[in-house]
């Protein structure tokens, strides 16, 4: 069961059970929303940009460990980046889960080194019907980052 | 565990191994497996039998409208009904409740009138229903559920009055497992204008079930929960109500005579199955009803109370696992919903899966009863003639493991 103790990373529990960043946004910000429908998982998210950057975030959401894991984790890399910064992060997680072809950006010999906490999510590739899982959290932070482009 | 055997023999996929172990297969309430009469009859029609239905002069297709109108005799056999004519060939449970919302409440139905549903409901016996609603203006009202996961009919006369028109509840929750208060909302609505709509896609397959003692005007199940093929169902009708049923699509099959204006019906259960039936399907559905009589649906029945017990049972071990469901098992069916301390469903599911345990994770399908009982998403195993005591000690074994994994201990 080595994929199983790859999967449930005691870091993945963590912020399972402790997620980081919970709450909402006062004052502006742009919401967006993601629902797996097929499992029901939710997750939603409030970003402040100011002069592109991300000055704060807050998540909100149900679902399983993963999902809500990849959320918190997601919270924290982004807090104070500059959106370009963002945007690579979403390419490199994307290469990372497989869910864009192409090498995986991670460095085996030295983990951690790109993605940080992220990392720990490399062992749901070998669960694909959980990858969507991880994912929902990414696509609803394309969401916001599209919204705040379009300034609405 | 019962004198229904282990028939596992006679289902191929359960012969596949996971991680070196058998399959535990425990997601019947989704679909079951098929046994080898059922693949062998759908295989042999293909290589022998294909052609139209009810259409062809030929020797071929004569034999072919044979088979299926044998297959519906069997289906009406096997529930009771008084002729086959009383069985509509459907593409499945959801289909056969669709009727009747479409071809029935729809043409009935007018503002201020209502439907009456539980909220153990599955979501094709709510959904439809809202739908008709919408494009009539009339309204759902729904019977709660108790403390004890039964639908609540403590203020069902007051619900029931002269507004509802249709009733229409699940027979056994695909959730909880409880079965549905079928007798007494017949008793109920034997005084009253309503139609009593029962949803049999859990019950059908595993309890005997007689439409001439059921009180229900219809009832809906579906094939492949019950050892047979996807993409068939049924829908039973009293003879009076299917006369006053409206078909709710048009095309081949379904018609008599047809004019540039107007068409005049076939007679019932044709007009209900326009073009071309799913033909391999029924005849396969004739061929699980063949094997599930042979095995006897009171030893059916008496495994499956036998199996739910025994996991009930096991299932009381493990600290922080909470079932939704009756305790009794003479008042439930073999589909047991459970949560485990803060693991997720879906976690739980993939740890259970890397065991071999294939379970259900998630809303079921039955979204506003999980809100009813504060569940966000529950782990499903549910049972059926195949399975065996060794299958819930698998399970539980699977559930200590996942305890394990979450650091619960």
């Amino acid at each position: 069961m080595a994929d199983l103790d790859e999967l449930y990373r005691e870091i993945i529990l963590d912020h399972y059970r402790n997620p980081r960043r919970r709450g909402t946004l006062h004052g502006p910000h742009v919401h967006a929303e993601g629902v797996n429908p097929s499992c029901g998982d939710e997750f939603a998210l409030d970003l402040r940009i100011e002069d592109g950057v991300v000055t704060d975030v807050a998540i909100q959401g149900q679902g399983c460990s993963i999902s809500q894991a990849s959320g918190s984790m997601m919270a924290e890399a982004i807090l104070g980046k500059e959106v370009p910064a963002v945007e690579d992060l979403m390419a490199k997680f994307r290469l990372m889960m497989g869910i864009d072809e192409g090498d995986s950006p991670i460095d085996p010999n030295r983990p951690g080194s790109v993605l940080g906490d992220l990392e720990a999510l490399q062992g749901v590739r070998r669960f694909p019907v959980r990858i969507k899982c991880a994912d929902l959290p990414w696509t609803t932070l394309a969401d916001a980052l599209a919204k705040a482009e379009a300034g609405t | 565990m019962t004198d229904l055997g282990d028939v596992r023999g006679d289902f191929p996929l359960l012969g596949r191994t996971f991680e070196g172990r058998p399959l535990v297969y425990l997601d019947s309430a989704a679909t079951t497996q098929k046994p080898h009469r059922v693949i062998e009859t759908i295989d042999r029609y293909y290589r022998e039998l294909n052609a139209n239905v009810h259409r062809g002069a030929y020797r071929l297709s004569a034999a072919a409208t044979d088979a299926y109108e044998e297959a519906r005799a069997k289906v009406a056999r096997f529930i009771g009904a008084g002729s086959p004519e009383e069985v509509v060939f459907t593409r499945g449970a959801t289909t056969a409740l669709n009727h009747v919302a479409y071809g029935w409440g729809l043409h009935r139905l007018g503002s201020g009138d209502r439907i009456l549903l539980t909220v153990m409901e599955h979501h094709s016996n709510i959904v439809p229903w809202q739908m008709v609603a919408r494009l009539t203006g009339a309204e759902l009202v729904y019977l709660d559920v108790d403390d004890e996961y039964r639908v609540d009919l403590s203020n069902l006369d007051e619900l029931l009055d002269e507004r509802v028109k249709i009733v229409s509840v699940s027979g056994m929750s695909n959730v909880t497992g409880a079965l549905g208060p079928v007798a007494e909302l017949a008793e109920a609505v034997a005084d009253t204008e309503a139609v009593l709509v029962v949803d049999g896609a859990q019950l059908v397959p595993h309890a005997p079930v007689d439409v001439a003692a059921l009180g229900a005007d219809f009832l809906a199940f579906s094939g492949h929960k019950m050892l047979g093929p996807t993409g068939i169902g049924v829908l039973w009708g009293r003879p009076e109500r299917l006369a006053d049923l409206e078909p709710t699509e048009g095309g081949g099959e379904m018609i008599v005579d047809v004019t540039l204006t107007d068409a005049k019906w076939a007679p019932v259960p044709h007009r209900f199955e326009a073009g071309t039936p799913p033909i391999a399907q029924a005849i396969g559905l004739g061929a699980a009803v063949d094997y599930l009589e042979d095995l006897g649906m009171d030893a059916v029945r008496a495994h499956e109370e036998a199996i739910t017990a025994y996991a009930l049972d096991r299932l009381s071990e493990i600290p922080d696992l909470t079932v939704y469901g009756p305790r009794d098992v003479a008042t439930r069916g073999g589909a047991v919903s459970f949560e485990l301390g803060d693991i997720h469903a879906h976690d739980l599911a993939t740890i259970l899966d890397e065991h071999g345990v294939a379970v259900r994770a998630g809303h079921h399908c039955a979204k506003p009863l999980m809100r009813r009982l504060g569940a966000v998403a529950t782990t499903r195993a549910s049972f059926y003639v195949y399975n065996v005591a060794e299958d819930v000690d698998r399970l539980v074994e699977a559930l200590w493991k996942a305890r394990e994994v979450f650091g619960l201990d």
